[in-house]
């Protein structure tokens, strides 16, 4: 636990552009009580100078609840892949590396380029196929149990730690990842996203599908939302393996 | 206009989105732009649940009530027409949201379930876990997703609001936004466009609000002549807990499941909360308002806490804090119904709500003040408009807890099609193509705005600046205000503006470089900062959260009355005139939440 007059140090690892090479850049930033790596880079901006003494230019991030509901404050702390916002000082061992997710293309510095997440989405159609947003009386009658499933697996922020984590996802992987199999599940599990559940299965087994899975499991492990990921892909390849066999005996 | 006219929404939260998909289904084509992904706005912040009178639980719960509930809530400062037309429609707000796939909470039969919320006595407030904000966004995230495949929408994500583009006339004809990444500035014509970005709470540094909230597109367009509305109502949520780089939100709901707050009776004890008997704890608000209990609205549970803690030194330890109590409730109950709240408290303060009471206290949370707009969401520069937090339609002088997503949701749902009837109808149909005159003077005009950010000198730093505001503003410009304390505010404020002028640019990177972004935001902040400080200081009376101990009555005669501030170029303050008040549905009354009030 840190005290008033203590010195934080960081490491950063720092890009200043998508095509320009990374580098180190270390700091040494005033403690304060609930510090959180957040609170660092900030400081970083009020008072721009590195450890060494030398003016720099503030760390460019991407941020914005700072109470780990948006998923955007993704980064690589300490070598673990989690949200700066939740990663308070006083637990971490220092010097505190931070770095950007390695599996998509930096922007600048710690600031990452997360489209292909949203990408992956359409391709399962992650989403309920609605009538129209006119009044239609209330929706489809379903259990507590179903709808506490279905929460559990909604709380995915498409942070992208579940994807920096796998090995068999990144550039140049059609492997779509673990949080876009799960989205599949999570529409699939509701009435009337069940309607259009063929439809995400027959996605889930293209190329870029389910069958990249290597069954490493560390996508589990680093969500920070705990959503039970492998239980989900467990799911999604039995269903889809008996959507193959009916398919097979229809023709 | 062309055959097919383009719209644009600026903000992609829940109001953004529900504009889009309204314009969208209307079968028009509209671009949505945005700091962040869509996904990851501000609305996921909101926790506890939204508003609509379903009356499953049987007690009689009706729009009426919800509508009696909302104005009387707000200290009867919005205008009637358009609440009653909410509470009207929140219920089909809520199906649609269930039809979209929300995970709402169930009862045994299968139905949405509802929670008790603060300013009223009837379960209203439908809910997913506590991320209730977060699962309505994802919903409305995905339908667009869904038009975005279709081909209807496109989405400029990482991108900023930079300039509304107005004609001779003063009619809004698109906007000239930047690229995040590349620092590019790009012009879009549109047949109308629709701001709905958020509240200002980064103005006072640290809030519940999220790092995109700072206020800057309103501050923009006020600067541009749109009218910005009661400003100085800013709601301080009673329970948030503290941090070194925000104030994080510890929902209502934890009180609507059945949360307790309470000090110690013995000033300073130092026993730990279990070991204080249940005789020797305060139990204040449940004893002072034994109908609500801590259920009365915001601004009086904040009022109470700060009464407390600062004026009669009763907060835990002598400090800022009160306990919020859900140790009775036990961990399943508490995990199954607020599990995401309890979550946060765990992960950023440790402990766990099963075991120990929270340590809380008020923080600044959301802004019934925004941009003015008529019923039909139009601020008063034709073919612009303003939808969610950053209107001031609905709350009046307070909101109350769970009312925010149904406005953000039904404002978008009343706007799209509004901006709809107004391109395609007369006036849209003979406003015709806006001139490439008018899109390249605007381009250039900016290029001159950042190009001169991008050599700014001096000994100054922008967010050295921000900070010091944040903090006098939460000092001086909250729960209690004084108005020598207002007007010395107000002219640190102008000095802070002498200042900003001599900022140093920290960074001259090609590449997001998000301190030139921030500091033209900074500045956008300042004007702001003196809207929410003038009008305060003018408003010589008390109303819903905004409270002068000098003048502690409401006076309706005088103040009854929507603050109206317009921007003055020679000064950068506002000037301030005052709007009547329609008040035709219900009477105001006396608002009394102590004994037995209205039921």
């Amino acid at each position: 636990m840190g005290k008033l007059g203590d010195q934080v140090q960081f490491k950063i690892k720092r890009q200043a552009g998508p095509e320009t090479a990374p580098y180190w850049e270390e700091f040494s930033v005033r403690w304060e009580p609930m510090m959180n790596v957040i609170a660092a880079l900030m400081e970083i901006q009020r008072h721009p100078v590195n450890a060494a003494g030398q003016k720099t230019t503030p760390v460019v991030y991407s941020s914005n609840c700072l109470e780990e509901v948006c998923g955007a404050c993704t980064m690589v702390v300490n070598g673990r892949v989690r949200q700066s916002c939740s990663a308070l000082v006083d637990q971490l061992a220092q010097p505190i590396t931070v770095e950007p997710m390695s599996k998509f293309p930096v922007v600048r510095d710690l600031y990452v380029e997360r489209q292909r997440i949203f990408e992956d989405f359409k391709k399962v159609n992650a989403w309920i196929d609605t009538d129209g947003s006119h009044n239609l009386g209330p929706g489809p009658r379903y259990s507590a149990e179903v709808a506490d499933m279905r929460y559990a697996l909604s709380r995915c922020m498409a942070c992208g730690c579940c994807l920096e984590a796998c090995p068999n996802y990144g550039p140049g992987i059609p492997f779509i990842g673990a949080a876009t199999v799960s989205q599949a599940r999570l529409f699939n599990l509701h009435p009337s996203g069940s309607m259009k559940a063929s439809v995400r299965l027959d996605a889930l087994q293209a190329e870029d599908g389910i069958g990249g899975c290597g069954n490493a499991q560390n996508c589990v492990q680093v969500c920070p939302k705990e959503i039970p990921l492998t239980t989900s892909i467990g799911d999604m390849m039995r269903a889809t393996t008996k959507q193959a066999f009916q398919s097979l005996f229809r023709r | 206009m062309a055959d097919r006219p383009r719209f644009i929404v600026v903000g992609g939260g829940l109001a953004g989105l529900a504009t889009v998909i309204k314009i969208a289904e209307a079968g028009h084509d509209v671009d949505v732009f945005s700091f962040v992904p869509c996904r990851r706005s501000h609305s996921v912040c909101a926790q506890g649940g939204i508003n609509g009178a379903v009356n499953t639980k049987g007690e009689g719960d009706s729009p009426a009530i919800h509508f009696d509930d909302t104005v009387y809530g707000g200290d009867f400062l919005a205008d009637q027409p358009p609440v009653k037309a909410m509470c009207e429609a929140a219920p089909g707000v809520i199906y649609l949201l269930d039809r979209m796939g929300v995970p709402f909470s169930r009862t045994p039969e299968g139905l949405i379930d509802f929670r008790r919320f603060g300013g009223t006595l009837h379960h209203r407030t439908a809910f997913a876990g506590a991320t209730t904000g977060q699962q309505l966004l994802y919903a409305l995230d995905e339908q667009v997703r869904r038009w975005e495949v279709a081909g209807r929408v496109r989405r400029f994500e990482h991108w900023e609001f930079v300039h509304a583009i107005l004609d001779d006339n003063g009619n809004c004809r698109g906007i000239v936004a930047m690229d995040l990444h590349a620092m590019k500035l790009e012009v879009f014509p549109a047949a109308a466009v629709a701001l709905a970005t958020g509240g200002p709470g980064i103005v006072y540094g640290k809030s519940t609000n999220s790092v995109v909230n700072t206020g800057t597109a309103a501050a923009l367009v006020y600067q541009q002549g749109a009218s910005y509305a009661n400003g100085e109502f800013i709601q301080v949520h009673p329970t948030a807990i503290p941090g070194a780089d925000k104030l994080r939100l510890m929902s209502e709901s934890l009180r609507g499941e059945g949360g307790r707050l309470w000090v110690p009776k013995k000033k300073g004890d130092a026993r730990r909360a279990k070991d204080i008997p249940e005789n020797e704890r305060y139990y204040f608000l449940e004893e002072k308002y034994p109908k609500y209990k801590n259920l009365v609205p915001r601004d009086i549970a904040t009022r109470e806490i700060f009464e407390l803690c600062r004026r009669q030194g009763m907060g835990v330890g002598g400090k800022d804090s009160v306990y919020l109590d859900l140790t009775h409730l036990g961990e399943e109950y508490i995990k199954r119904k607020v599990g995401g709240v309890v979550e946060i408290y765990e992960k950023f303060i440790g402990g766990k709500a099963w075991e120990e009471p929270l340590q809380v206290f008020p923080a600044v949370h959301y802004s019934m003040g925004g941009l003015w707009v008529d019923y039909d969401h139009m601020t008063n520069i034709p073919g612009l408009w303003a939808v969610g937090e950053v209107d001031f339609a609905y709350h009046g002088a307070n909101r109350l807890g769970a009312n925010s997503l149904v406005s953000c949701i039904y404002s978008g749902l009343v706007g799209g099609p509004a901006m709809v009837r107004y391109a395609t109808g007369k006036v849209g149909q003979e406003l015709g193509e806006p001139s490439s005159v008018l899109l390249d003077g605007a381009r250039t005009k900016m290029e001159e705005t950042y190009g001169a950010l991008g050599k700014m000198e001096g000994p100054h730093n922008p967010y050295q600046l921000w900070w010091q505001l944040g903090d006098e503003m939460t000092g001086k410009a909250t729960v209690v205000r004084y108005s020598n304390e207002l007007q010395e505010l107000d002219g640190k404020i102008q000095g802070w503006m002498e200042d900003w002028k001599k900022c140093s640019v920290l960074d001259t990177g090609k590449s997001a470089n998000q301190a030139i972004m921030f500091t033209r935001q900074l500045w956008n902040m300042l004007v702001l900062a003196r809207v929410i400080v003038q009008g305060a200081l003018l408003r010589d009376e008390s109303r819903g959260s905004h409270f002068k101990p000098d003048f502690p009555e409401r006076n309706d005669e005088k103040f009854l009355k929507t603050t109206l501030a317009s921007y003055d170029p020679a000064t950068h303050g506002p000037k301030i005139t005052y709007k009547e008040v329609d008040t035709s549905l219900i009477k105001p009354r006396k608002r009394v939440y102590t004994g037995e009030a209205k039921a």
